[in-house]
């Protein structure tokens, strides 16, 4: 039975799939028992009743939309492997090395976390300064690291303020970092330490922090 | 007749350091006086194109191109300048030295910085205790 759908303005919606309703319930239809000799017997009814009325409101048609956005450009100083001074955040003013860039823009950086405290981590480039400093990254292997791999878990079930933080009136003890994400953060810093390692005052420069002294300004100063 | 304070004077073969505009930083030398304000300076040499300049944006150096004609060409002051090698002399000179030296400190990175001031750091810490130890004695 290939019955089209009826052409009817309070479906119209429906049929530009802007209100997703659930066509086989609106389609189905129950036979019932019909009295009367000449009415056949049986007929076959819809089980939800169409509206009475068809809106009196025009239904908007959302814009389509054709363009999608450009990848976003890096700065043509940033390459894998760059001293990036962060800028914002909890980590500002450390010096960190640029892996690569994610699909969302970001950029993929660590301290590394052993020489500065700052992990793997996504960062946006109009917080940071490059510098003409470049690190051999080696043999790293980044192909894991995507912004799924940051995301939150999603499954949390919202919880009050109160149980986020407290069990039985006592501060909630620290969940374990993962220890995937542990040796997922040695895994990558191996090689880039060991390339640290080879140049003098590096692996100090990477763990003090940048800043700004009298007279000095960063429009003037070459990085 | 009593003596001038002054050493250095404005006058034709005069070596002057510019101050401003796109040669600034170079040496040139000046061919020819235009009026209280400005000269014509000139530096084959020195990638100075010969040119009115004013006063202001020179700072005159103790260099003087002996017996330098009035309005010499660029092709004469070229062959003096080389002669009595007044730019190495300049280059020689603390004041150019002292300079360029600047200039190198602008120039370096973030990690050159950084390295220099450990270096500086571990000089303080020897002139120090050397001069400790001396006081000691």
């Amino acid at each position: 039975m290939a019955r089209t759908q009826p052409r009817t303005r309070s479906l119209a919606s429906a049929r530009r799939g802007l209100k997703k309703t659930d066509t086989t319930a609106s389609n189905a239809t129950v036979e019932k028992q019909v009295g009367g000799a000449k009415n056949g017997g049986t007929r076959q009814v819809p089980v939800v009743k169409a509206p009475r009325f068809y809106p009196a409101e025009d239904v908007r048609k959302p814009k389509i939309h054709h363009k999608t956005p450009k990848p976003t450009k890096i700065r043509s100083s940033i390459t894998p492997g760059t001293v990036l001074i962060l800028l914002a955040g909890r980590f500002r003013g450390k010096r960190v090395v640029f892996l690569k860039q994610l699909e969302s823009g970001l950029l993929l950086v660590t301290g590394p976390y052993k020489v500065n405290g700052v992990p793997l981590r996504r960062v946006n480039q109009a917080y940071v300064i490059a510098t003409s400093t470049k690190i051999e990254l080696g043999d790293a292997k980044l192909d894991k690291f995507n912004d799924a791999y940051f995301a939150k878990d999603a499954t949390k079930e919202k919880r009050s303020a109160e149980a986020e933080f407290f069990e039985e009136g006592k501060p909630k003890a620290k969940e374990a970092f993962p220890e995937s994400k542990a040796a997922d953060q040695k895994e990558v810093d191996k090689s880039i330490l060991a390339s640290v390692k080879k140049t003098e005052n590096l692996a100090k420069y990477l763990k003090a922090s940048w800043g700004l002294s009298k007279g000095q300004f960063p429009h003037q100063l070459v990085f | 007749m009593s003596e001038s304070n002054f050493k250095r004077f404005v006058e034709v073969g005069r070596v002057a350091l510019l101050k401003d505009g796109p040669q600034a930083g170079k040496i040139a030398v000046i061919a020819e006086i235009i009026d209280h304000t400005r000269a014509i300076i000139d530096g084959p040499t020195t990638g100075v194109p010969r040119q009115s300049f004013p006063y202001k944006h020179l700072t005159l150096t103790p260099f003087v191109l002996t017996k330098l004609p009035r309005a010499a060409s660029s092709g004469i002051i070229k062959k003096q300048l080389e002669k009595e090698a007044t730019v190495a002399a300049w280059e020689k000179s603390s004041w150019a030295q002292k300079r360029a030296a600047v200039q190198k400190r602008k120039q370096l990175g973030d990690f050159e910085r950084f390295s220099t001031m450990i270096l500086k750091k571990k000089r303080r810490d020897t002139v120090r205790k050397s001069l400790a130890k001396a006081k000691k004695a």
